[in-house]
């Protein structure tokens, strides 16, 4: 169906992407199926129930992305408010969740009809042939889970405007461009990747929890990938996959955790056509910048200047406002984000030096060493900067001297020094560029290291 | 080679990598005299589990921090004869 020229902004996801035109030509496929965008201007993954979910607070919850990608687009606009729900969510957090976004509809595959009560509405095999009524009449509420340590998920509330407005700014949308991510774009990272497939004219190749890394690799590649994005933690196990020359994009992106030196000079080695840039976003502050001169940090030029962004660093820890910050967290009595200006409060903690801002962890993953703080990042940093070093990860060991010690997890190359050696080249870079209380008190060679649903490396908590 | 010699090997090697330089060992040296600072002493108790599964300090009884360098080697003698037994 040809759309009426727009005489303002789209309204809604599904005019958003219908604008940008071509649907017959675009896409978003699994493992299993591929979903051409021109079936939905005649026809609904939903059946003939759209319609019943007008005005709702829906818990879209599927164990696979493709129908909740499908969903999304079809409930922007016409539900009240959505709630994205990963699959990784324990069960006994739902109840909760659903009564603070004052969920009344559940969609969903069989796993969730359950959780329905009186009213579920399941997501169909495929698009079900009809005539859906796609006229928007809400500003419908994006609610994203974080995938907090401590448990019970924080429900923070976005709606279209604040989710896509880093995108229209972004040089990296070809026209035509195949996306691909290996988060899942029920988590903001894999979100933006989503939008920017679907706002950008393109398609998407959407992940699956299960699928070997090397086959995920293999398949994007078949279907042409130009645009993809992971967390470094994403990355570093991609680039251990023979199958990382299956892919040949133009553009790499990285999100969700500190991009060290190595992970950019290593991607740069595997993809020397590409352009590879890290972003700063989180789920409560939206996306603040993107990096892509190569270097780790950014510029400090960033800090305190006027424009779509601000952003200053308050005790070390960046705060960010923009048009694309959250609304905060849904539910009564939650402590909100922000400080006193509006700034969101991201707890990621930056130093400054040679002209450039650098991560260098998180407040709450501090380590205490006898009362110095080390944060364990700016420690994997050095250790992955030995070329025989897939990945690490530093973590705190009880210490009865010191409340704790740090000790480094470390997979190598296929290719690598002898262990005794490379474990004594680690321990001599980091003490030539770490204070004596940060450098690992032992190093432990293992076969592979957790990354979790988040596709962030799996810390554990002393 | 008894436990007190491998700790006293562990005090040395600990001290050659912190760059410390280790008094000479006698038993009733402070364990503050020998030149080691607390960093020092939390990587040996570390690698003293590591390489001999030996953990006084986590055991069930509540033990006083050792002072001297004879205490340090006693407790991990009465550590490792619990673990014989």
């Amino acid at each position: 169906m040809p759309q009426p020229l727009l005489q303002s902004e789209p309204d809604s996801l599904w005019q958003w992407l219908s604008s940008a035109g071509r649907l017959s030509r675009r896409s978003l496929s699994d493992t299993d199926s591929r979903v051409s965008l021109a079936a939905l201007s005649r026809g609904s993954i939903l059946g003939r129930r759209l319609r019943e979910l007008r005005g709702r607070s829906v818990l879209l919850s599927t164990r696979d992305q493709l129908p909740a990608a499908l969903a999304l687009i079809e409930l922007d606009g016409i539900a009240r408010r959505i709630v994205l729900c990963p699959p990784d969510v324990a069960s006994t957090h739902l109840p909760g969740v659903m009564a603070t976004a004052g969920v009344d509809a559940v969609v969903g595959d069989r796993a969730a009809a359950e959780l329905g009560g009186e009213f579920f509405v399941p997501c169909a095999q495929g698009i079900v042939p009809g005539t859906p009524n796609r006229e928007p009449s809400e500003e419908t509420d994006w609610i994203l889970l974080t995938s907090g340590t401590t448990g019970t998920p924080k429900l923070v509330r976005h709606t279209l405007p604040t989710l896509i407005g880093a995108i229209p700014a972004s040089t990296a949308l070809g026209h035509g461009a195949v996306w691909s991510t290996f988060y899942d774009i029920r988590r903001y990272g894999g979100l933006q990747i989503f939008l920017r497939a679907m706002l950008g004219g393109g398609s998407l190749v959407l992940s699956s929890a299960l699928e070997p890394v090397g086959d995920f690799l293999a398949r994007t590649g078949d279907r042409g990938v130009t645009h993809i994005s992971g967390t470094p933690s994403h990355w570093r196990r991609a680039l251990m996959s023979a199958a990382v020359g299956r892919i040949a994009p133009r553009y790499v992106r990285l999100s969700g955790e500190i991009a060290d030196q190595a992970i950019l000079d290593h991607l740069h080695a595997a993809f020397p056509d590409a352009d590879i840039a890290h972003a700063f976003a989180s789920t409560e502050a939206g996306v603040a910048f993107d990096v892509g001169d190569g270097l780790s940090g950014f510029p400090a030029s960033y800090i305190g200047r006027r424009g779509d962004v601000e952003m200053r660093v308050v005790d070390g820890s960046l705060h960010i406002k923009s048009g694309r910050i959250s609304f905060g967290y849904l539910g009564d009595g939650v402590p909100q984000p922000f400080d006193e200006d509006g700034f969101v409060e991201t707890g990621d903690i930056v130093e400054l030096h040679d002209g450039r801002y650098h991560f260098v962890g998180r407040r709450g993953g501090i380590i205490n060493i006898g009362g110095q703080k080390v944060h364990p990042e700016e420690i994997e940093a050095v250790i992955n900067r030995h070329p025989d070093v897939q990945m690490s990860r530093v973590r705190a060991r009880k210490s009865p001297i010191t409340g704790a010690i740090v000790v480094a997890d470390v997979v190598v190359t296929a290719e690598h020094a002898p262990l005794d050696a490379l474990k004594a080249q680690i321990l001599d870079a980091c003490r030539g560029t770490l204070a004596r209380y940060k450098v690992p008190a032992s190093i432990r060679f293992v076969a592979a290291i957790e990354v979790a649903a988040s596709g962030k490396l799996a810390r554990v908590n002393v | 080679m008894s436990i007190g010699s491998d700790i006293a090997a562990l005090f040395a090697e600990v001290a050659r990598e912190q760059h410390k330089t280790l008094s000479p060992l006698s038993d009733d040296l402070g364990l503050l005299d020998t030149g080691l600072d607390s960093l020092c002493f939390a990587i040996i108790v570390a690698r003293l589990e590591d390489r001999f599964g030996l953990d006084p300090f986590s055991a069930e009884e509540e033990v006083d921090f050792p002072v001297t360098v004879g205490d340090f080697i006693r407790l991990y003698e009465h550590a490792a004869a619990i673990a014989a037994e």
